[in-house]
């Protein structure tokens, strides 16, 4: 009971970082229609952008843990969405209003660009930095094992509620989320109605990057090595969550990629840890042939 | 007069193409890029000093040697066209590569080409597969898990032993010879597993080898899935000792691991920089600002082999080179080289390390 619960808090921690990248692909997705494949390499360039801000840090001599992680999420934030901005305005706003597959080409170009330049410039070595958080606290003390939750699992799960909450109201509760509602339902009529239609997107790109810049940190600071490649592995899972919990809509993409975490953790707890990636890909195959959409996608209705 | 052009030509070209320039290319081939690149680094820097050094020395027969460099990236598929690029800049030697998954794949397109090579690759595949170009001189998987084994037998007696895999060649073949020779000696691991490489989150695992109590993990894979396992492992209030096998040299492992490296044994070849008659060379790669750690040495006495071989055979054809490399005894910096018929050191010599602030040394 003990070790389930303890494997419980390791899938959710592992599952919020996989939602909070899913999210950026299944916003993108919403409103323009097509899968940014450069995601996963955003979410590396975002870890390795946190890297340089710890170091940083730590050359300054700041020893606040939480000063320490306030600058450099702003940080990593700040640059991560830069990135996000430039690349949608470099491989995807050319492409718009051509064939659906250039701007996926495109997209697996961007990729492997991003993950190219970072070996060549950070070099292909890994990247390690010291435990910034350590220790954590017992929940539960049997005789044959003790549950234990570690600072910075505790600070993910907090981080990722807390972004789910703001993320909520922004697009339910302000102008701009109305204005991107309305960009995902029609894009025509959007712009008809006065709406800055690229700017919107634009944003939507940003917003998809900060998310994914606070997964970046958050694995920075949980696992402490990082390399240029890390960003495939992460893209690959977190797509697939978004695509489990019906790509396109935002709840679906954090439940995804909860389950996600928790069917790897639970497999490699209960059964062979070998088979765990062949057990998540199975699941995803069996919900998409029994619901097409995901587990909370709509079915696209086609307008006549 | 067009024809005495041509012939004229033929000529020009023919001379270009044989060896007048008195270079003689020899290759190192292994991870130069990608999440092994340190070892690629060792590697490259130990036979650029060797090649230097014979070169001073006047070369090999007469011959200056010149040096190629192949990067696998520790990729199977890269590593063959990596061969096959070699043989086209009609390489005579090759030290490489250094994956078992790349090395055994490309061993067949040296073979077909007639090349010898001299590689660290431990998986015993590597030479079992009957290749007369194939030498070894390092130990092979078998006797490290052998030694292993027996250690964690004799020194963890009555404690919990786990061993895990990373489904790789080497790891695979090493962490089954440790369970292999754990068992024979009466203590049967308590967990037998595989992880995938390249992840980040082992918290599963780890929470798993909390569950079974476990206090030694033995793993036969890479060092970067180590250091992971043992900050998760810290994390979760588990503290491990981890036997592994000769990857866990790199350096790359403490900056990875911080403190908890402290608690990783492994097996290696005896420490080449202990070894008193390589005293001078290892002075002079401190001089250079080198440390010979890890391949370092192999690769200086791969090219020293080479030079000893050709020197002996009077020739760097494949046959004479292969005949005289498989009947003789060579003086190099990490001791005197023989190999069997099947091109294995005969020596094996794996002893038991341990990290400790950032440095390794032998285990008590």
């Amino acid at each position: 009971m003990a070790y389930a619960l303890q494997q419980l808090i390791n899938g959710l921690t592992l599952g919020s970082m996989y939602g909070l990248i899913a999210i950026g692909y299944t916003m993108v997705y919403g409103i323009i229609g097509m899968i940014n494949f450069a995601h996963g390499d955003i979410f590396m360039v975002s870890a390795f952008i946190a890297v340089t801000a710890f170091t940083l840090l730590a050359a300054a001599d700041v020893t606040s843990v939480p000063l320490a992680l306030t600058f450099v999420l702003i940080v990593s934030i700040f640059f991560t969405s830069a990135y996000g901005w430039a690349v949608e305005r470099i491989a995807y706003r050319p492409l718009r209003g051509s064939t659906r597959l250039a701007p996926l080409i495109s997209a697996i170009g961007m990729s492997i660009f991003l993950q190219n330049a970072v070996q060549l410039t950070q070099g292909a070595r890994v990247k390690p930095i010291p435990p910034v958080i350590q220790g954590g606290l017992e929940v539960w003390s049997t005789p044959e094992f003790t549950v234990q939750i570690g600072w910075s699992q505790l600070l993910i799960i907090a981080v990722t509620v807390v972004m789910m909450v703001g993320f909520t109201w922004l697009i339910t509760q302000t102008p701009f989320g109305r204005q991107q509602r309305s960009c995902e339902q029609d894009r025509t009529m959007a712009s008809l109605l006065g709406i800055n239609v690229d700017r919107t997107i634009s944003f939507t790109f940003m917003l998809g990057a900060s998310l994914a810049a606070v997964a970046g940190v958050m694995v920075t600071v949980y696992y402490g090595v990082i390399d240029f490649y890390i960003g495939f592995l992460a893209g690959i899972k977190a797509f697939t969550a978004a695509v489990l919990g019906g790509i396109g809509s935002l709840p679906g993409a954090m439940l995804g990629g909860l389950l996600i975490g928790l069917i790897e953790s639970f497999w490699s707890a209960y059964l062979w840890a070998e088979y765990k990636d062949v057990a998540t890909f199975a699941i995803l195959v069996l919900v998409l042939m029994l619901r097409p959409s995901g587990l909370l996608g709509r079915p696209e209705v086609e307008k006549v | 007069m067009k024809k005495t052009f041509l012939a004229a030509a033929c000529i020009a070209l023919g001379a270009l193409s044989t060896p007048a320039l008195a270079d003689l290319p020899v290759a190192i081939a292994g991870p130069m890029t990608g999440q092994y690149a340190s070892a690629g680094d060792q590697i490259r820097k130990g036979a650029e000093m060797a090649i230097a050094d014979i070169n001073a020395r006047g070369g090999v027969l007469g011959e200056k040697l010149t040096l190629e460099v192949g990067d696998d990236a520790c990729d199977p598929k890269q590593a063959v066209s990596v061969a096959n690029t070699m043989v086209n800049k009609g390489i005579v030697f090759m030290h490489g590569h250094w994956c078992s998954s790349s090395t055994i794949p490309a061993s067949d397109v040296y073979a077909e080409s007639d090349i010898p090579m001299a590689t660290v690759s431990t998986n015993p595949q590597v030479t079992e597969r009957g290749l007369k170009n194939v030498f070894r001189i390092m130990g092979r998987d078998d006797q490290q898990g052998l030694v292993a084994g027996n250690y964690l037998a004799s020194h963890f007696k009555g404690k919990k032993i786990a061993v895990l895999d990373d489904k790789s060649a080497y790891g695979k073949g090493l962490a089954d010879e440790i369970a292999k020779a754990m068992t024979a000696k009466g203590a049967k691991p308590v967990l037998r597993e595989s992880i995938t490489a390249g992840e980040k989150d082992y918290s599963g695992i780890v929470t798993k080898l909390k569950q079974a109590g476990v206090d030694v993990l033995a793993y036969g894979g890479y060092h970067t899935e180590v250091a992971l396992i043992l900050r998760q492992a810290q994390q979760a209030g588990l503290k491990l000792t981890v036997m592994g096998g000769d990857t866990m040299t790199n350096s790359e492992l403490v900056t990875a691991a911080g403190p908890t490296a402290d608690n990783v044994m492994f097996t290696f070849s005896p420490d080449p920089r202990k070894n008193p008659d390589a005293a001078p060379i290892v002075e002079k790669f401190r001089a250079a600002k080198i440390e010979p750690e890890g391949y370092v040495m192999y690769a200086y006495a791969a090219m020293q082999l080479f030079e000893q071989a050709a020197t002996k055979a009077k020739s760097t054809k494949y046959a004479a080179l292969e005949k005289a490399m498989r009947g003789g005894t060579f003086k190099t910096v990490i001791g005197d080289l023989s190999f069997d018929a099947k091109g294995d050191q005969k020596a094996p010599g794996f002893v038991v390390y341990q990290w400790k602030d950032g440095k390794y040394d032998y285990a008590k």
